[in-house]
């Protein structure tokens, strides 16, 4: 009885394997050079990532096989492994600057190639019974995460929120008590866009200067907070927030009229904001236009880049790289993303400029 | 063991006790062990000072968003304190009276019970601890400390800033650690308790002593030093929780007294574990630094809590 059992499973398991093996090898011969079906890459980074590269991965290696592994050990870390070698490709939440660049130049023999793979809206959504919506320009959000304003009725807030129902509720600010490239982008953009009403630096941490909030472990964390606490804003990964579904997401102030979070609008800022000074042609590291005054823009996101080599010494390894990060730029890379991430799918003109500059990737000098 | 006797008898010629060589071989075994301990300490201590090293002494970024090792680490060092104290001042009056139940009150059956309940407490991952507390227990323990905040607000403990919205306060994180500590306070002392020589309390209850007056004038001078031991192992746990403080604690940077505010500042531990994982290299020395700090400060705890139970046992002595 046992062994018939045991049959019964080993004999599809078997054909599977077969079938599965087979196909891979269908799809070594597809691919220019071969050899890279049983390629093992490493690479790791930014936490930010990690969800999209989890879909990115498992989709990669049932089509074409072979093992990408991605840890999340922090932008920082993961750019300090890629610039040693010790890691094939690297995610980072901020672009490399300039020590960073020459290290991984030295690496990797040419300037290391930089584009965006991921990006996310961040929502400012808070807790308020009966209200789902509200309208606040960047200098009023500052405000309230300054200590500023600590009421919900405040005029700041109701002067643009006509008809809202504003209740003397005291507001408690949440914010990330972990380093976070959602902390840098938020205080990046509340100290671009606010007129000087925000006065810290951007930084991976919160500032001290900002008084009164509660800090929060993760995104999971503030979320808590927020879901807990009448009364609590904070900011967090918009797809967090969509996923949760219970509280008021702000619309910022855009030019003159208010714009919640969108993917379109976060993909349409990336697009038309000027790429970063002293870059190489293999980088699309990009400066995001806080103040983007489009109909429809959503300045107030996340982006994060993959970083490559343009040479390995190594024909599988950079056949996988280029095939891995082909696939993560483009739109069914970048759609699965969004579908289980909830990330903001790049637009087309970014997702070519990408994948022309990861087809440069080639092995040998 | 005969069995195993008797061929080394065959091959140790000349020797009259061949027990002895296993009795040898074992106490290696244990020495060994025994060093184990202390190596894995050095080996500890060896990589904070190394990789921390750096941390001490950086440039002003890395302390973000402060700008030097010793302003970096005062408000955690603060909060370490105060977290560590309320958990002690709650758990120690829990815990004692707890084991002197099970160990002089309870009937035999239910002691049993409760002292494996204790127990089960123990074997709680301090996760769970930690999302209980943040998501639950914070939001009960949030009236008691508006109360707190209204009634004695003067002390700088509970006030002047507003009290906590959520509970999410020091307090609770205390609480918590309270409750995580208690089993192993309970276990030890409950275990000392059991030790007082019958003689001694009968002696009291035969000279007319109550059953509290048998156990203050018995029981509880007997375990004196025992007890002590068994709270700094608590207290030592408590400095150095990380997941349950993390999960409960609201935090900002700024060093506060007021255990019932808005947020607190983490505890060392647990600002490690926040920051770790997104941290540059420079930062990851400085956390390190920080951890070398609670490693020593946890040494010298455990130290001087020795040399108190040992006083204790010398005067005992006499």
């Amino acid at each position: 009885m046992n062994t018939s059992t045991l049959r019964r499973i080993a004999l599809p398991a078997v054909a599977a394997l077969t079938v599965g093996l087979t196909l891979t090898a269908c799809g070594d011969k597809n691919s220019a050079s071969g050899g890279g079906g049983g390629t093992t890459l490493s690479g790791g980074g930014a936490t930010s990532q990690a969800n999209a590269q989890q879909t990115w991965r498992a989709n990669y290696q049932k089509q074409n096989g072979g093992t990408i592994n991605y840890e999340e050990v922090g932008s920082g870390t993961g750019v300090e492994n890629f610039s040693s070698g010790a890691y094939s490709f690297a995610g980072t939440d901020a672009y490399l600057d300039s020590d960073q660049m020459s290290a991984a130049k030295s690496q990797c023999g040419a300037d290391p190639i930089e584009v965006p793979a991921y990006v996310s809206p961040i929502a400012v959504a808070f807790n308020l019974s009966g209200v789902k919506s509200l309208n606040m320009d960047s200098k009023t959000i500052a405000d309230i995460f300054a200590g500023k304003i600590t009421k919900w009725n405040d005029p700041e807030i109701a002067s643009q929120n006509s008809g809202a129902k504003l209740p003397d509720t005291a507001i408690s600010t949440v914010h990330r008590s972990d380093e976070s490239g959602t902390t840098f982008n938020f205080t990046d953009y509340l100290s671009k866009a606010s007129n000087g009403a925000w006065s810290a630096d951007p930084n991976t941490v919160w500032p001290s200067s900002a008084k009164g909030g509660q800090g929060a472990d993760g995104t999971s964390g503030v979320m808590g907070i927020l879901t807990d606490t009448p009364g609590a804003i904070g900011y967090a990964d918009d797809s967090a927030v969509k996923a949760d579904g219970t509280l008021g997401v702000v619309s910022l102030k855009v030019g003159s009229s208010y714009n919640p979070p969108t993917a379109e609008g976060a993909a349409n800022v990336l697009a038309a904001s000027p790429p970063a000074p002293d870059q190489p042609p293999t980088s699309m590291a990009t400066d995001i236009d806080r103040t983007a005054t489009a109909p429809g823009d959503y300045p107030l996101m996340l982006v994060s880049y993959l970083l490559a080599c343009q040479t390995y010494s190594d024909s599988g390894t950079a056949d996988t790289v280029k095939g891995y990060l082909t696939y993560v730029v483009s739109s069914d890379g970048q759609q699965a993303a969004a579908k289980t991430a909830g990330s903001a799918p790049l637009d087309s003109k970014l997702s070519d400029k990408a994948t022309s500059i990861i087809s440069k990737i080639s092995s040998g000098s | 063991m005969t069995a195993t006797a008797s061929p080394e008898r065959t091959e140790s010629t000349g020797k009259p006790r061949p027990s002895q060589r296993g009795d040898r071989a074992f106490a290696a075994i244990v020495r060994v062990a025994a060093f184990m301990i202390l190596a894995a300490l050095v080996a500890v201590f060896v990589f904070l000072a190394i990789e921390g090293w750096s941390g001490f002494t950086d440039v002003p970024e890395t302390y973000a968003p402060f700008t030097s090792f010793l302003t970096y680490i005062e408000p955690l060092v603060v909060s370490t304190i105060l977290a560590s104290a309320i958990a002690v001042i709650v758990a120690v009056p829990f815990s004692i009276g707890i084991a002197l139940f099970i160990s002089h009150y309870a009937p035999r059956r239910l002691s049993a019970v409760l002292a494996y309940l204790v127990d089960l407490l123990a074997a709680v991952p301090s996760v769970v601890f930690g999302l209980w507390g943040g998501r639950y227990l914070a939001a009960y323990l949030q009236p008691m400390q508006v109360w707190l905040h209204d009634h004695f607000g003067f002390l700088p403990f509970f006030g002047p800033g507003p009290p906590t919205p959520n509970g999410r306060s020091l307090f609770t994180a205390g609480i918590v650690l309270a409750i995580m500590i208690l089993p192993i306070i309970t276990a030890i002392t409950r275990e000392v308790f059991v030790q007082t020589p019958r003689l001694h309390e009968e002696a009291a209850l035969a000279l007319g002593a109550t059953r509290w007056e048998m156990v203050r004038y018995a029981v509880l001078p007997y375990a004196r030093s025992g007890m002590v031991s068994a709270i700094m192992l608590g207290l030592g746990r408590a400095l150095g929780e990380t997941m349950a403080v993390a999960m409960v604690l609201a935090t900002t940077p700024e060093t506060t007294l007021n255990v019932i505010g808005v947020a607190s500042p983490p505890t060392i531990a647990a600002n490690i574990a926040l920051n770790y994982k997104e941290a540059t290299p420079q930062r990851q020395s400085l956390l390190i630094a920080t951890g070398l700090v609670l490693f020593v400060a946890t040494f010298l705890v455990n130290y001087v809590a020795r040399w108190v139970a040992g006083r204790n046992a010398r005067k005992m002595a006499r």
